[in-house]
């Protein structure tokens, strides 16, 4: 088979062009000497199949960045028969160095010219054929986007293909990739040959429209604001696909399921029906609010926002060593932390991932916002409601910035913060579908066997031994429970809640339904019999708890096939725990000793 | 001598020098910063955020702790 590696800086539309050619077959997969995911896909070009893989964006190959290192890495283990080389045609005057590291090598290679409509308007104008004898190789202007000229590319890549030289040898590469110099001069020589470029660009509407985004005062208002429509669109359009999802894999549980159960014996009943097909609709409900997450980041990014928002924000988030990116996505963990685990992808230097990963499962999502309400309901006034609420989105909020200001030595950033802001640019639908369709097929592939095995297991603990009630003390999690009554008790968490924390681990979402069944009550009669249980100061050391501790459990999946790293969710695991323990013990004591 | 941090919004200079650590250097030099070359500031963010300059084609943001690595002479106009 033969392999084609699609190579440009960032911001080019590379994916874009990786999305065209590749449509809705791309897979993600991992090569040989490199540790991040490449896209790939197969394609039957020229009577060959190939696999096109779709490397990171880089400025250069000098491996300085982590993603500079996978392309080395890659092009140093991996044999290629053919680069597409894409370049934005409108700064082709520094983006050429990229062309002339790659002819160094000596790989084959296509040259591509996206964005040949922005040159165009910018009154930038292109010598093809001229620059394609100067770096013999073929050059051609496409649109990536509406697909124009791509056709001839295609073409061009498949004379090459069907030329059937020698593939790559990595060994040779990694040795030429050792020394590039004077690249340089031979730029600025091709420039001056086959481009021209007006003094100043004609085109100001990204001006115009920076001039309002980026305004000194209302720049920031204006991204709050953005930001809250979109999150609010994410979840006022998801909780009705979610409720009907919902919906829907009940009818399929009491019309199908529970019928081809009801004779077998109650522990295969329970294991197929509360165990896995509960596993299966845990994973289920996250995917509406993926897609659109997915579709709306894909917008904002695309668009040219993104870089803006992190030039607005920057200056605050540099203090806990993140940058304006991450803020994007700690915002969007108050709504879902899975989806915002895996928008951290955008963020190109790995340490500054992660201290953001291990941040954002601290932001008060929708699902715990439930179990708050239903305990400030139970257990406060009407009056005393939204201080308490209040308080606990402060406290998520200090949690957050105690473990970046925490751990950012760990995770020191090594990579300068220096980057481009793209002209604002429309999305194509097909961009933003293509997106949110490889997300959620990500999502499923990576996290579904992890999740349905949790929900398993949290079915086994609080279901056996079957001689006594479910979720009663007399169960495996109520032994468990009770092993931890040393640990819990300082803190005010008795046996039932501790089996709910138990509960709470697999999804916040069945917190409130599992002190239900570990109550036998509903509604109304559980609160006041809550009520008559535990106080205030309890019920309040049970919401902290319940803040800072592990989210979910398809939180803890996401943060492991993100970081590819079992000891970063342990250690994720690990801090939330004992951050979730030492705030509640410094609340319930002082409390008490207070005289409450 | 004047940095990239010191210049003044709107105001035209030309690159003089670049003083940084290979990594960054190369990252400045791949996004344009070259000897020679002339940019302008546009805005800066808020609080002693990041800023935004143009170079030829290209706009870039970046933090004044790397601003003050580039030497800079500013022009006139």
């Amino acid at each position: 088979m033969k392999r084609i590696a699609l190579l440009g800086m960032p911001n080019t539309g590379k994916s874009t062009l990786f999305n065209r050619i590749s449509g809705a077959s791309a897979r993600v997969g991992n090569w040989p000497g490199i540790t991040v995911d490449l896209m790939s896909a197969k394609i039957l070009i020229g009577g060959h199949i190939a696999e096109l893989i779709d490397l990171p964006g880089i400025y250069d190959l000098h491996g300085f960045s982590d993603d500079e290192q996978v392309v080395r890495h890659f092009l140093a283990n991996n044999a290629v028969d053919l680069v597409i080389v894409l370049l934005n045609s409108s700064q082709i005057d520094r983006q050429l160095s990229l062309v002339l590291q790659i002819k160094k090598l000596n790989l084959p290679a296509v040259l591509a010219l996206n964005m040949a409509d922005e040159a165009k308007q910018s009154g930038i104008t292109i010598d093809t054929n001229s620059l394609a004898k100067d770096l013999q190789m073929p050059v051609m202007q496409i649109s990536a986007k509406y697909g124009d000229g791509l056709p001839k590319a295609i073409q061009a890549a498949t004379q090459i293909i069907n030329q059937n030289n020698p593939a790559s040898d990595p060994q040779l590469i990694s040795k030429l990739l050792e020394d590039d110099n004077q690249i340089e001069h031979e730029m600025e020589s091709l420039i001056q040959h086959h481009v021209q470029i007006p003094a100043t660009l004609t085109d100001n509407t990204t001006d115009k429209i920076d001039q309002i985004l980026l305004h000194k005062w209302f720049g920031l208002p204006i991204f709050f604001a953005a930001m809250f429509v979109l999150f609010q669109f994410i979840f006022t359009a998801g909780k009705p696909l979610q409720d009907g999802l919902a919906w829907l894999l009940a009818l399929v549980r009491s019309s199908l399921l529970e019928p081809l159960f009801t004779s077998s014996p109650a522990w295969l009943h329970g294991l197929m029906l509360d165990g896995i097909y509960n596993g299966v609709a845990t994973v289920a409900a996250f995917v509406p609010i993926i897609v659109l997450f997915f579709l709306v980041m894909s917008m904002v990014e695309d668009s040219g926002y993104l870089s803006r928002a992190a030039f607005l924000m920057d200056a605050l988030m540099a203090k806990m060593g993140l940058d304006g990116r991450g803020f994007v996505m700690m915002l969007m963990g108050f709504g879902c932390n899975v989806p915002a685990l895996m928008g951290t992808r955008i963020m190109r230097s790995r340490p500054m991932r992660l201290l953001t990963m291990l941040v954002i499962p601290l932001s008060l999502c929708s699902a715990r916002l439930q179990v708050f309400i239903f305990m400030i309901t139970a257990l406060f006034t009407a009056k005393q409601a939204p201080i308490i609420l209040f308080s606990l989105y402060v406290m998520s909020f200090f949690t957050m910035f105690l473990t970046a200001v925490l751990f950012q030595g760990r995770y020191k950033n090594s990579e300068p913060f220096i980057l481009e802001l793209p002209p604002y640019r429309f999305p194509t639908a097909r961009q933003i579908i293509l997106r949110g369709w490889q997300e959620v097929k990500h999502f499923l592939i990576r996290a579904s066997k992890f999740i349905v095995i949790g929900v398993v297991l949290v079915w086994a603990l609080t279901n056996f031994p079957s001689n006594v009630p479910p979720a009663s003390i007399g169960t495996f999690a109520g032994q468990i429970g009770a092993l931890f009554a040393p640990l819990l008790d300082p803190l005010g968490i008795n046996n039932q809640l501790a089996i709910a924390l138990i509960f709470g681990f697999v999804a916040k979402e069945i917190v409130v339904g599992a002190l239900a069944v570990i109550y036998g009550l509903q509604g109304d009669a559980l609160m006041a019999q809550m009520a008559t249980q535990i106080d205030w100061v309890q019920a309040m050391s049970f919401m902290l708890f319940t803040l800072i501790y592990t989210p979910c459990l398809s939180t803890i999946a996401t943060l492991k096939s993100e970081s590819k790293s079992s000891a970063f969710m342990w250690l994720s695991i690990a801090w939330s725990l004992a951050l979730a323990w030492v705030v509640s013990f410094i609340f319930y004591q002082s409390a008490r000793w207070l005289g409450y | 001598m004047q940095f990239l941090s010191q210049l003044q919004i709107g105001q035209r200079a030309i690159i003089s020098a670049i003083e940084a650590e290979e990594s960054l250097f190369h990252r400045l030099s791949a996004l344009g910063f070259r000897v020679g070359k002339p940019l302008r500031i546009i805005r800066r963010a808020n609080f002693n955020g990041p800023l935004h300059v143009r170079l030829g084609t290209t706009d870039v943001i970046l933090r004044s702790a790397e601003a003050s690595r580039i030497q800079i002479s500013a022009l006139s106009i």
